[in-house]
């Protein structure tokens, strides 16, 4: 629509149709906008701001809320406990995100074969994906079960005499949720990674093969380089969600014991919808957008010394 | 592809077979079959437990098969919480948060990725602003706000802040504009306005798409568990997954009726996903969402 520039009677009414026209484009155009864009300014936009604000406040909904400055963020400076919360939650991912991909790939790579039963396998592998957490977080709760769990009947009967209590356990519950996590998430990246390898061209595996590279040189150096994209995209995602953990936290132990699985937006939850203080729950969700949002801009940062576009 | 095998298969050089399979693929087997009932176990686990008497839970070595086959857990679970309702509001939720969210983000997306007007690059920066603000920055405000106009523990609070992602209206933008315009320019030469050039030419275009976010759009909104747990707190507007954890909370081990609601809220979303396995996987491959 380039809009002509000179002055001639005749462009000049050509402008006023086109801007006629751009009138009845700009209202067409929000009339699509509309109903999308008021939920998201109510319900997304809006809130961001509010937020922004309330985690400079000190509000317990009964009363107005109170200006306090930057006093919800020194809290959280001195605050022990948000420490603990704080390395549970990178514990968590750091033992949650490399297990869940390395048992992906091999599996992604396994599933790449040609093998009678693919889909099933596929499928037993992605079931967890869909499955909901807090269905599957009770299940394992029961499988944790320090007397009559199904893990630790299994511990006894190959000779284990004094298997850990797990979830009840301040040493081994994190562990034990971290274990749930890896189970559940590692669908998801496998069939990213099933996607990877398949673009990834057979003839050079062929030509690799002709100038005898064996099978791990393969891995190597075609595998991975070729996955690299692949790679850097599950792991992004992956980190983010992690460190938004929640679900699990919550059934399986509320946080406990004694915080040893206390994670952030768990905590979050409690300041904010347990104890009523918005201020300074709004101020560790900042912090968890800080974290998530630093992390991902790192990686990205980063990737150019290891991803490989074509 | 399928022409009749009339003499047998030369073996290839180098591999052996045994029954068929090279030992390769026996290698494979040994890592992918055990791998693949320790994925299905739990489910196999919680299905058993839900079956069997409340003293048989407590048996030592334990039995996969429940004898005596105890279904009255089920009728009992229903018994002790409205689940058929924690059924409906779920059902409810799911399906109204799914059809609103796609279908005005399609609308939107359509004004993002065909139409040019002024203010369209900052609103679009605006959506894009926030898709990495986790929602739980947004619960809180949403939560003061939802207790303001009193809708607490109403329909409209579980579905209409869940609704209008950004995430949608981006995904639906960026597949929009990787269809060509040329397929456009027919419909507008007869004449047709955008309402029919979306909805004839542009909508027909975008299954894969739509039916990705909608797919994800409802198993998120079915699993979702903290938002609807703070904007509810009467039984009869909690979903399955609130409602699972008031039974935990009322029936910390009583393990077979756990294990039955727990069924009960996986069985939908697991029978489509058996069934509709493709679509799944393609959408997780051409969208990127569906992880946690």
């Amino acid at each position: 629509m380039a809009v002509d520039v000179t002055s001639s009677p005749r462009a000049r009414a050509a402008r006023t149709r086109s801007g006629r026209l751009q009138r009845r484009t700009t209202l067409t155009a929000y009339g699509f906008l509309l109903p999308n864009l008021l939920g998201f300014l109510i319900f997304t936009f809006l809130p961001v701001l509010a937020a922004l604000l309330i985690s400079f406040s000190s509000w317990d909904l009964l009363r107005p809320p109170e200006w306090a400055g930057l006093a919800n963020y020194q809290r959280l400076v001195e605050d022990t406990t948000f420490h603990r919360v704080l390395r549970n939650t990178v514990i968590y991912v750091l033992g949650t995100v490399p297990v869940q991909m390395a048992i992906a790939l091999l599996v992604a790579m396994a599933l790449n074969q040609r093998l009678p039963g693919r889909l099933f396998f596929r499928a037993a592998y992605f079931m967890p994906v869909v499955a909901s957490t807090v269905a599957v977080a009770l299940v394992w709760r029961w499988i944790f079960h320090a007397d009559f769990g199904l893990l630790n009947s299994g511990l006894y009967m190959l000779g284990v005499d004094d298997p850990p209590s797990w979830l009840q356990s301040t040493r081994w519950a994190l562990p034990a949720i971290i274990i749930m996590s890896i189970w559940q998430q590692i669908g998801f990246s496998m069939v990213l990674f099933l996607a990877g390898l398949q673009s990834v061209p057979p003839h050079l595996y062929e030509a690799a093969k002709i100038d005898g590279a064996n099978g791990w040189h393969r891995f190597v150096h075609i595998t991975i380089p070729m996955l690299s994209s692949t790679t850097f995209f599950v792991l992004v995602i992956s980190i983010i969600n992690s460190f938004q953990v929640f679900d699990q936290a919550f059934i399986m132990t509320e946080g406990g014991p004694a915080n040893a699985t206390n994670t952030l937006v768990f905590n979050i939850y409690r300041y904010a919808f347990q104890f009523f203080q918005m201020g300074y729950a709004a101020a560790m969700a900042w912090v968890l957008f800080a974290i998530i949002f630093v992390v991902t801009v790192v990686q990205f940062r980063y990737q150019r010394q290891w991803v490989h576009y074509d | 592809m399928t022409e009749p095998r009339l003499a047998p298969r030369p073996r290839r050089r180098g591999r052996r077979q045994l029954l068929g399979y090279t030992i390769g693929n026996w290698l494979l087997a040994l890592f992918l079959v055990p791998t693949a009932i320790l994925m299905l176990m739990p489910f196999v686990w919680m299905l058993s437990t839900s079956l069997k008497s409340a003293g048989a839970v407590f048996e030592y070595p334990p039995t996969f098969i429940p004898n005596p086959v105890r279904w009255d857990n089920y009728l009992r679970l229903f018994e002790v919480l409205p689940f058929a309702r924690f059924f409906l509001n779920s059902v409810i939720v799911a399906s109204s948060v799914t059809l609103l969210g796609v279908g005005t983000s399609a609308m939107a997306a359509y004004a993002f990725a065909r139409l040019r007007f002024p203010g369209r690059d900052a609103l679009f920066l605006g959506y894009l602003g926030t898709l990495m603000i986790p929602a739980q920055v947004v619960i809180i405000p949403n939560f003061i706000l939802l207790r303001t106009l009193g809708w607490i523990d109403t329909y409209q609070a579980l579905i209409l802040p869940a609704a209008f992602s950004a995430f949608g209206t981006f995904l639906l933008r960026q597949y929009f504009l990787t269809i060509p315009s040329e397929l456009e320019d027919a419909a507008v030469v007869d004449g047709a306005n955008h309402w029919q050039i979306f909805t004839r030419v542009i909508l027909p275009l975008s299954g894969p798409a739509l039916s990705a976010l909608g797919i994800f759009t409802f198993l998120f909104n079915w699993n979702s568990f903290l938002y609807p747990l703070v904007v509810t707190n009467s039984v009869s507007m909690s979903t399955l997954t609130v409602g699972l954890n008031t039974l935990q909370g009322q029936y910390n081990t009583a393990w077979t009726l756990l294990m039955a609601g727990s069924v009960i809220a996986l069985v939908p979303v697991l029978t489509v996903f058996l069934f509709a396995q493709r679509y799944f996987i393609k959408g997780i491959t051409l969208t990127g969402i569906g992880g946690r």
